[in-house]
């Protein structure tokens, strides 16, 4: 199941030249972009590890692909996204933020209905990857295909 | 959430890390592109400059004429590299005068012709890599595949002698060209690069190689990342790094390396990659008395001064005098020594009071030099700058 968050979810992944655009965008606007990785899909995870820390003080979207990609070459069954922070208000807010990275296959959720008082019904979501530790989550069926 | 067949037309699980649209920043580029395209930097032969006497005058003059253009066309490259938008068709002519209207180079040669006192190899040299650029840019109109022309340099001469200022042109030419997508100009030395402990040397310089991407990155006292004597030095890591990028990500930023003329040839010595990857060096030469002379009237005017009809042979004395000293600097020694001038005229003005004019706040007169050290006699001074 394919997850789909943020900013461009209901497009197709995005290419290196389309994501080039994106960062190009981005430091237009001077937002400052920084990139995560994790490899726990649920969509309540809001606190993905940080690759580095957001890159300031950037001219190019060439320097940002390059961290991208030194990213992905080190979390290749992760999921990598760009986040841009405009801080302009004050405070950190994310303007833009989409994955560059998703890990294949995507085993995607269970659902579990738990039956409590008055037949009321609590529904967890729960990805399968789960099942496993961090760092092997993925590992065996991106080595394998 | 748990719908499996809401799943994208168009392939959704197409983008794995081995997607093939994807560039291998971190991996080497094939082969075939890898050899950098050489213009046979070291022959200026425009015809202007003599190889010894550099032939240099005032600014205006001398000026190396359009002869630069024809003959240093690339030598076509086999791969690599991409088309144009719209190409145009094998028989069409293209408007050379035009192209180089458009591009606004001239402006940026102008600028550096009336900037920069003397220089004329140096001039000579980045004229002619505007028209190589610039015929490559043409080139590339026709669809011609050929390789982007290396465009790292390294810059060697005394300190004082405009380094930084051509390579500032440098970035401003190379940004109108198209070969500098932002043409911003990072200027950083050992100390931006390397690393105090274990570990701390690669994030320092890929951060500094981000802030350079787009515009061009230049590395002022570069020998000082090599230190022959302590083969431990973290310098060594930021050169792998660095010459790792150079190769790699040739279209995103250029590299400058500068420094005194000797103590750089030890260092290409010391690190082949490197001197193999610098398709171009431009030597800079010293002032000779007259330049030096031209670029201190060019300051005064600058900044609302001249100079009094006795001062004139005085400051030649003083700039003889001055360039046998050690510690001598080229334009920054006369810029220090005009410094001082000032603020002995000042001291001048003060001490005598009453009333003064316009004359005499902008005229330097010869005891405002006379006052120096260097006049004084052969004190050895242990300062960094002498006046």
């Amino acid at each position: 199941m394919r997850i789909t968050q943020g900013t461009f979810s209901y497009l197709p992944d995005f290419t290196d030249d389309e994501i080039t655009k994106q960062i190009e965008y981005c430091l237009e606007n001077g937002w400052p972009l920084s990139i995560e990785f994790t490899d726990d899909p649920h969509p309540r995870n809001i606190y993905w590890e940080m690759w580095g820390l957001p890159m300031f003080d950037l001219a190019d979207a060439a320097g940002v692909l390059m961290e991208v990609n030194a990213c992905r070459k080190a979390h290749p069954d992760c999921y990598v996204k760009l986040n841009a922070y405009d801080a302009s208000l004050g405070r950190q807010t994310t303007a833009l933020s989409f994955i560059v990275q998703r890990p294949e296959p995507e085993p995607g959720f269970r659902l579990d209905r738990q039956e409590d008082h008055d037949r009321v019904i609590r529904y967890t979501t729960r990805a399968y990857v789960v099942d496993r530790p961090t760092g092997e989550r993925y590992r065996g069926e991106s080595n394998g295909s | 959430m748990s719908d499996p067949k809401k799943s994208d037309p168009n392939g959704p699980y197409s983008d794995s890390s081995d997607a093939p649209a994807r560039p291998s920043f971190a991996m080497g580029r094939s082969g075939a592109e890898s050899v950098p395209t050489k213009p046979d930097p070291m022959k200026p032969d425009a015809g202007t400059s003599k190889a010894t006497d550099y032939g240099r005058q005032s600014s205006s003059t001398a000026r190396p004429t359009r002869a630069g253009i024809a003959p240093s066309a690339p030598a076509a490259g086999t791969s690599g590299g991409s088309g144009e938008a719209e190409q145009l068709p094998p028989g069409a002519q293209v408007d050379l005068s035009a192209a180089q209207a458009d591009s606004g180079i001239e402006e940026v040669l102008t600028g550096l012709d009336d900037e920069l006192v003397g220089l004329d190899m140096v001039k000579t040299r980045i004229r002619e890599l505007a028209a190589l650029l610039l015929i490559d840019v043409q080139r590339r109109r026709f669809g011609l595949k050929g390789n982007r022309p290396s465009l790292h340099m390294s810059f060697t001469g005394s300190p004082g002698t405009g380094k930084t200022t051509v390579a500032l042109r440098m970035a401003d030419l190379l940004h109108r060209l198209g070969y500098s997508r932002k043409g911003h100009l990072i200027t950083v030395t050992r100390d931006d690069l390397v690393g105090q402990y274990v570990g701390h040397t690669a994030p320092k310089t890929k951060d500094v190689l981000k802030r350079a991407m787009g515009g061009v990155l230049f590395i002022d006292e570069a020998y000082y990342l090599y230190k022959v004597e302590n083969e431990r030095d973290y310098g060594q890591e930021s050169i792998e790094i660095l010459l790792q990028v150079m190769e790699n990500n040739r279209d995103d930023l250029v590299v400058v390396l500068a420094g005194y003329a000797d103590r750089m040839d030890t260092f290409f010595a010391a690190n082949p990659g490197f001197g193999s990857r610098i398709a171009h060096h431009i030597d800079f030469p010293d002032y000779t008395i007259d330049e030096l002379f031209v670029i201190a009237e060019k300051m005064l005017e600058r900044d609302g001064y001249r100079f009094d009809e006795e001062t004139v042979p005085v400051f030649r004395e003083y700039l003889e005098r001055r360039m046998v000293r050690p510690r001598f600097a080229n334009a920054r020694s006369v810029r220090n020594a005009i410094e001082r001038a000032r603020l002995r005229h000042a001291n001048r003005l003060i001490a005598a009071g009453g009333q003064v004019g316009l004359d005499d706040l902008v005229t330097l007169k010869p005891e405002d030099f006379l006052g120096s050290r260097v006049f004084a006699g052969e004190g050895p001074e242990p300062g960094d700058e002498e006046d």
